[in-house]
């Protein structure tokens, strides 16, 4: 059944990633195809995960292939409550290659079968797992909106003609939405590491790369809110999110094995 | 049977000097479609059209034409005569946007829709002219035509819109007293923006320094020769603020060094004009797509229309196919009396499904006629062969 729904899910998310791509070249349809292999596709991964999550009587998603089939629901579940709005659809051209790629790489890994067991409880990895991933999908989807930013700005920049092709947010929305992005989601990342940390006192284990790395990313994402709070916005807020998005990335992707392990 | 005729003229025709003595206000509009029976009368800059709904289309067109010419009789030879399709569709294009001045232009809808509530339409023109606001909706959803800036005042404030979003708050600055700068200010206004200053020569400089820390856009069309803001005080006064900075003077009033500031975007009037004329070969592509939604919805009317020529031929055709079937059960009466309800109604049923299997296909095949412009020649072979009386006409 997993099996079943795994592929219908890439291949809209798939079909959302061309479409984008049509809709840079010339909007109209190809964009609202796009938004629609969005919201279907969305639709038949969360069944997915239902589908995992009945099976395994518990929180299936404890392998780091696991995780990252629910990080890729959680970011495009984020991206679906703007990427609606025809303003936004360059943010999908960012987000859902990215998606696409990484529900391969989630499948490559067994992340979208069935059989993930823990011995850990529900409540713990709900709390630590669901939380963190949530915090990430968040950072993911703010470094989306400033990478917007940067380009739509050096387009400002560059005086180009044809900035009004393509429809883009203004840089003011993209660089509000991008901050409020990060403010929900660092409360949930503190909360994650905590939950985490407190686990690990507890068993008494030792601190893994990936902890360092994530408490790292903590620290630049709190840096980056804090500059906001002192009048650092726009370009630079949008530098500062992309070098979040690096430490995202490694954590999500580089470093996790031991730490699954 | 009506026909849609349509006598006007627009500046594709007419020169401003003889539209201007032919258009007339909402009031004068509305008189005229009321005198001239059923009738629109769309007046604005561009246009002014009569459309009628007539039986005799010559008839219409005199009437229309007289009108317009008691108004300024040299109108007449810069008049277009229209009619049924052609009218129609010439109707969608305009509704659309596509017979304006700038391709797109949204306000013409509005017009349309104005036009026709002060008009005295019947069913026909209330037809052609709902279906021709949705054929003008239909091409704003459907295609970019509308929605790039298509002037330079438009541009530069799509441009603030771009920077701030929502203008409603957005502080101007306005420096200067040029007529391009203030139609800039005006379209910046029309979205809520405000203008805090607007500063000429004798403005003291501590005083627009210490505006330029609270404007966001500067708006500058003066006279001066120099340089009127140079990119130090610009730096010294915003504070780290995003600005806009609109320079539509020649010579230049703003230092160019503004724009390679951080947070500051400055457009000069070459900027401005390459983006409309990017927008506007852009609004010319999307016509292309634009005419072939016009066109679908045309063809849908014209349907209508020429249905409008057979649906009383099908309509006897089917109450004299009804009557017969009455008429032969009434006969038989005596043999169905024995029969129970459910029998009886069976009976109804079976009779009225081979009536209308029997008229399925010549319905079909008269509407198709109608559309391929055979509908009266259809029509009247049916009455021929079927001996439908004028009564039933």
């Amino acid at each position: 059944m997993a099996e079943l729904l795994f592929w219908p899910a890439l291949l809209l998310y798939g079909e959302a990633a061309v479409g984008y791509f049509g809709d840079a070249r010339r909007p109209g349809a190809a964009g609202r195809a796009a938004t629609w292999g969005v919201r279907l596709g969305w639709l038949v991964q969360t069944a997915l995960l239902a589908v995992q999550a009945a099976r395994d009587d518990g929180f299936p998603w404890t392998t780091w292939a696991g995780s990252l089939n629910l990080f890729v629901w959680l970011v495009v579940g984020a991206y679906l409550i703007w990427g609606c709005r025809g303003a936004y659809r360059l943010l999908g051209l960012a987000v859902m290659p990215l998606a696409a790629v990484l529900l391969v790489v989630a499948r490559a890994g067994g992340g979208t079968g069935l059989g993930g067991r823990s011995h850990y409880s529900n409540l713990f990895l709900v709390l630590h797992v669901g939380l963190v991933l949530v915090a990430f999908a968040g950072f993911t989807l703010a470094s989306a909106l400033s990478a917007l930013y940067l380009w739509q700005e050096r387009r400002l920049k560059r005086r180009e003609a044809t900035i009004f092709r393509r429809p883009a947010p203004s840089l003011a929305t993209l660089d509000r939405v991008a901050g409020r992005t990060v403010a929900v989601s660092l409360p949930a990342l503190t909360l994650g590491i905590g939950v985490g940390i407190g686990r690990l006192v507890h068993d008494g284990n030792r601190i893994d790369a990936l902890v360092v790395a994530t408490l790292v990313t903590w620290i630049v994402w709190g840096g980056y809110l804090l500059a906001r709070a002192r009048g650092v916005t726009g370009r630079r807020a949008a530098y500062v999110a992309l070098a979040g998005f690096v430490l995202v990335v490694l954590v999500r992707l580089a470093l996790p094995a031991s730490h699954f392990a | 049977m009506r026909h849609l005729v349509l006598v006007g003229t627009s500046h594709h025709h007419a020169p401003v000097e003889l539209r201007e003595r032919v258009a007339l206000d909402r009031e004068q509009a509305a008189a005229l479609a009321e005198r001239l029976g059923e009738a629109v009368c769309l007046s604005t800059c561009n246009r002014t059209e009569l459309y009628l709904a007539a039986d005799d289309v010559a008839a219409a067109e005199q009437q229309a034409v007289a009108a317009l010419a008691e108004l300024e009789p040299d109108v007449e030879r810069a008049l277009y005569r229209l009619h049924d399709q052609a009218a129609a569709l010439h109707l969608f294009r305009v509704a659309a946007g596509l017979d304006s001045l700038v391709p797109g232009e949204g306000e013409i809808l509005g017009q349309v829709r104005a036009a026709h509530e002060a008009g005295t339409p019947g069913p026909l023109l209330d037809r052609v002219f709902h279906q021709a606001l949705h054929a003008g909706r239909k091409v704003r959803a459907q295609t970019a035509i509308g929605e790039s800036p298509a002037s330079v005042s438009s541009a530069a404030a799509a441009l603030a819109e771009q920077i701030f979003g929502d203008l409603s708050g957005c502080r101007i600055l306005l420096l200067g007293t040029g007529k391009v700068g203030d139609q800039a200010a005006r379209n910046l206004r029309t979205r809520g923006a405000e203008i805090v200053l607007a500063a000429n020569t004798k403005t003291e400089r501590e005083q627009l320094e210490a505006e330029l820390a609270r404007v966001d856009v500067v708006v500058s069309s003066t006279s001066s020769r120099g340089v009127v803001l140079d990119a130090e005080t610009v730096d010294r006064a915003r504070r780290g603020r995003n600005l806009l900075f609109i320079d539509l003077a020649v010579p230049r009033d703003l230092d160019p060094a503004i724009h390679a500031l951080d947070g500051c975007y400055l457009y000069d009037i070459d900027d401005l004009e390459a983006i409309v004329s990017e927008t506007l070969a852009g609004r010319r592509g999307e016509a292309a797509r634009a005419e072939a939604l016009v066109a679908a919805e045309a063809d849908k009317f014209l349907e209508w229309h020429a249905s409008l020529e057979i649906v009383p031929a099908i309509a006897s055709l089917r109450a004299h196919a009804e009557g017969i079937r009455e008429e032969e059960l009434r006969k038989a009466d005596g043999v169905l009396g024995r029969l129970d309800e459910t029998q009886r109604r069976a009976v109804e049923s079976l009779t009225s499904q081979i009536v209308n299997k029997l008229l399925h296909l010549p319905t079909v095949r008269m509407k198709q006629a109608a559309v391929s412009a055979d509908g009266v020649i259809y029509a009247e072979a049916v009455r021929h062969l079927f001996g439908l009386s004028e009564d039933e006409r």
